[in-house]
């Protein structure tokens, strides 16, 4: 049987530049560099070689391109980029806010 | 899914948008270029001009591999594939591609072993199956593609398997951001710089952008909120009349890279003094070759090829809107001659080219007479 | 594709210039549509501007017959969730069923390849019959041939599928109105993603089902809670629901809005969409479909849906309005839109 799977266009199906965390459930025992990777259920066999200078752990979260491990998942960044996203405008909120309240009430302000 | 969802949540997104109302200057008008294709496609993909104030225009840069990959190269691929003894293994976005006598995809209905693959690992993969014919990979893509094709030839080496070689088409990301700064009939305000070329390459090689240049550029991710996150960070920099790298992405990007993927990328390619882009013409040092060392991996070195050069017909404006200078409607065969179906030129043939990326996500919005309003 | 409009007199004027055929023409987009439109409809449906439906309701010396025919060729043969034998069964009686007709006999033909065991038909052969009673429709003949190894992988199966009209409910495009709203019976994708992962192709694998069954009972509860309200349906098989919602919009004239947040996608589909770069919109289903419903009634129909067993999971995912005419939007909760086109090329060959 061919391994025939003409995948023709389809809008949204660029492999270039797909990129797609996914969480590593094992490493293969037989191939240090080969994991299995989780994708929302979906499981990938992902190659780590690229990985060699940190390699990932099960558990690990990793960016997988055309089936290879291109960077390791930075959690403490995501959350740490979150954080600024949801402080977004509240910056200049609490800017207008002080403004409000005149120069008069700013040593209130600094003994709270 | 983790990583994912938490960057397409609707909230955060209507925020990012409002910060990006409040810091536009209303008498301004930004030019801000993605480089890159896939951000280009998670513009359209998302919606995300929409959200963006009208003052605020994205244009589209030149990184979509596809796209500048000149005709010929497929010819001369197909040439070596028409071989009977040859498989033909490519990624999916290769398989429409048209050559001077059709597609990959066509070949295949004529009767040439025409193989998709995900990964060049999976090319090996056929090479080991097949050992009585020769599987040839057309490589593709940029510094993100490259070290995995490095990988893949280095160990095609240390399994000493003999039928199997490459066809190298990558490309580095700096010239073409440096053809498109050359640019005569190009002013641009900022850079959202690319993301996954930016994992291997790091945060440093766009430093001249900004010192040179003076134009700030933020490494961006492909999640909504990623892309109106650094266009946030690209006009607080305009704001302050900065110009410096930014890393949005960094949950991915590392500053400096990632060294084992450059050192298999050293080990394997080393620079063509100069390579045709289609749309942009000659570039010098854009292109990478594989090695001498790596010569019986190396298809160009492995069989003849014809050396075939196409030129695109003069009514495409393909290099015009390749480097932003023309939107894909503004080109007198959108829609017309070139579709995604007939592609004419380069850019209607990825989905990630700003041409196909219009057409299929935006061009019949445009024929709205009344505003859509927002979701029930 | 079926039309009860007789055959014109003039001379066929034949619209399909492709030299040869391809893949595309069998995938169910838009190579698919010139082929039908172009040189079929033509020849066989003549000047007749009537839309072409998923089965045809003739009407013959008083009696009124619905009739479909369909072709399955899937590889492989067996898939989880199902076979080649039940996607025949269930797939004629859905495209019976969503013309607004009760399945009640199907015939079978069968093409089989030399070589194929007998262990393997005997199993498809058992699958249709179990499917049929299960569905409650008499198998009333058939037909096999036998081709040479190498053609046919193993083997393809085309069915007639006969039905009775289901009364207060007429399908058809033109009825369709700004305002009416998108019923969807359930989540869409596992099928088309199943058959990819059961190739083995992909270094991938998940705990996906092939979703094949016959939505009979959904279209009954449907019709019963909101007949008069039922202006037009389909089950979005090849090309996906995108593109029986593009040629919904062509055939109307109209525009459709899908809201993206409503529209129930399985986690497992979505990880192999995000991972190959394709849309759940443009993937084939086997056990779904989509109504398009007055919005007075729309209500009463999602909840018939819902409280039928197999619908839980039914949603109402968008609504027909005046713009963008002809196209399908797909909406944001954040307010960002895209156009979503009909399948161009083809995807995923032999899925269905």
């Amino acid at each position: 049987m061919s391994a025939d799977n003409g995948i023709g266009y389809t809008p949204g199906g660029c492999h270039m530049c797909l990129a797609i965390p996914g969480k590593i459930i094992e490493i293969a025992s037989d191939n240090p560099n080969s994991a299995l990777v989780d994708v929302v259920g979906m499981r990938r066999k992902v190659d780590l070689g690229l990985l060699q200078d940190d390699m990932p752990v099960s558990g690990d979260w990793v960016l997988i391109h055309v089936g290879f491990a291109m960077s390791k998942i930075s959690e403490v960044d995501a959350m740490d980029q979150m954080r600024t996203l949801e402080m977004l405008g509240e910056c200049e909120a609490a800017v207008q806010e002080v403004r409000g309240y005149g120069l008069e009430d700013l040593e209130d302000k600094q003994a709270s | 899914m983790k990583y994912v969802d938490e960057f397409r949540d609707p909230q955060l997104i209507t925020r990012a948008a409002e910060e990006i109302k409040r810091l536009a200057d209303p008498n301004k008008h930004y030019r801000l270029m993605e480089v890159c294709g896939g951000h280009t496609h998670a513009i359209y993909r998302f919606g995300l001009k929409d959200v963006l104030p009208p003052n605020i225009e994205l244009i589209h840069g030149p990184g979509c591999p596809v796209c500048v990959l000149p005709m010929g190269r497929i010819d001369d691929a197909l040439s070596i594939a028409a071989d009977s003894d040859v498989i033909f293994a490519a990624f999916g976005d290769m398989m429409r591609v048209p050559g001077t006598n059709g597609s990959p995809l066509e070949h295949k209905a004529r009767g040439m072993d025409v193989r998709i693959v995900y990964s060049p690992s999976d090319a090996i993969k056929l090479a080991k199956m097949n050992p009585q014919k020769h599987v040839l990979f057309f490589a593709i893509g940029f510094e993100t593609t490259a070290p995995s094709t490095a990988l893949t030839l280095l160990r095609a080496k240390s399994e000493g398997l003999h039928n199997f070689s490459v066809f190298c088409n990558h490309v580095t990301i700096i010239p073409a951001i440096r053809a498109i700064l050359d640019s005569p009939d190009m002013r641009l305000d900022g850079f959202i710089g690319p993301g996954h070329v930016s994992t291997v390459i790091g945060c440093r090689p766009y430093e001249w952008i900004a010192k040179n240049e003076r134009k700030p550029i933020v490494v961006c991710g492909f999640e909504p909120v990623d892309l109106l996150q650094s266009i946030v960070m690209l006009l607080t920099q305009l704001q302050k009349g900065e110009a410096k790298v930014e890393n949005q992405y960094k949950r991915v990007v590392p500053w400096e890279g990632n060294r084992a993927a450059l050192r298999a990328m050293a080990e394997t390619f080393q620079l063509r003094p100069y390579f045709e882009w289609r749309g942009l013409g000659f570039i010098s040092q854009s292109a990478l070759r594989i090695r001498d060392e790596y010569c019986e991996w190396d298809s160009e070195q492995r069989f003849h090829i014809p050396g075939i050069r196409v030129t695109d017909p003069k009514a495409a404006q393909c290099g015009e809107v390749l480097k932003g200078v023309l939107k894909p409607a503004q080109c007198k065969l959108f829609a017309r001659e070139c579709t995604p179906e007939n592609p004419v030129g380069a850019l209607m043939v990825s989905s990630e080219g700003s041409c196909a990326a219009y057409y299929n996500y935006e061009h019949r919005k445009a024929a709205l007479v009344t505003s859509i309003g927002s979701a029930a | 594709m079926s039309s009860g409009a007789k055959l014109g007199v003039a001379a066929p004027k034949i619209r399909f210039r492709e030299p040869q055929i391809e893949m595309a023409h069998g995938a169910g987009g838009k190579a698919s549509r010139r082929l039908v439109e172009g040189l079929f409809t033509p020849f066989f449906f003549g000047a007749s501007t009537d839309p072409l439906g998923d089965a045809a309701h003739l009407s013959i010396n008083g009696a009124q017959l619905a009739v479909t025919t369909d072709s399955f060729v899937v590889k492989p043969l067996v898939f989880p969730g199902g076979s080649i034998g039940e996607l025949a069964v269930n797939g004629t009686m859905n495209d019976l069923s969503v013309s607004g007709a009760r399945p009640e006999a199907i015939v079978v033909g069968l093409i089989l390849e030399a070589g194929l065991r007998t262990d393997v038909l005997q199993a498809e052969i058992q699958t249709i019959a179990n499917a049929a009673q299960k569905a409650g429709v008499r198998i009333a003949g058939g037909d096999t041939k036998v081709v040479e190894h190498g053609k046919a992988d193993g083997m393809y199966i085309s069915t007639t599928g006969l039905g009775t009209l289901l009364p207060g409910v007429e399908v058809n495009p033109q009825s369709v109105r700004p305002g009416d709203k998108i019923v969807l019976s359930g989540p869409i994708g596992d099928h088309g993603i199943t058959i990819l992962l059961a190739r083995g192709e992909l270094e991938m694998e998940g705990d996906l089902r092939s979703d094949t069954r016959s939505v009979f009972p959904l279209v009954e509860a449907l019709v019963k809670a909101a007949g008069p309200g039922v202006r037009w349906m389909r089950d979005p098989t090849r090309g996906g629901a995108a593109t029986s919602l593009n040629e919904l919009a062509r055939d109307c004239g109209l525009g459709i809005v899908l809201f993206e947040d409503t529209v129930p996608v399985h986690d497992a589909v979505r990880g192999a969409c995000e991972l190959l770069g394709l849309d759940p919109l443009h993937i084939a289903n086997e056990g779904q479909f989509l109504a398009v419903v007055a919005s007075e009634f729309a209500e009463a129909a999602l909840k018939a849906l819902q409280t039928t067993a197999g619908g839980e999971e039914a949603r109402m995912i968008g609504e027909i309005r005046e713009q963008p005419a002809g196209s399908v939007l797909v909406m944001t909760l954040y307010g960002g839109s895209r156009i979503v086109d009909m399948l161009v090329g083809d995807p995923l060959p032999r899925i269905c």
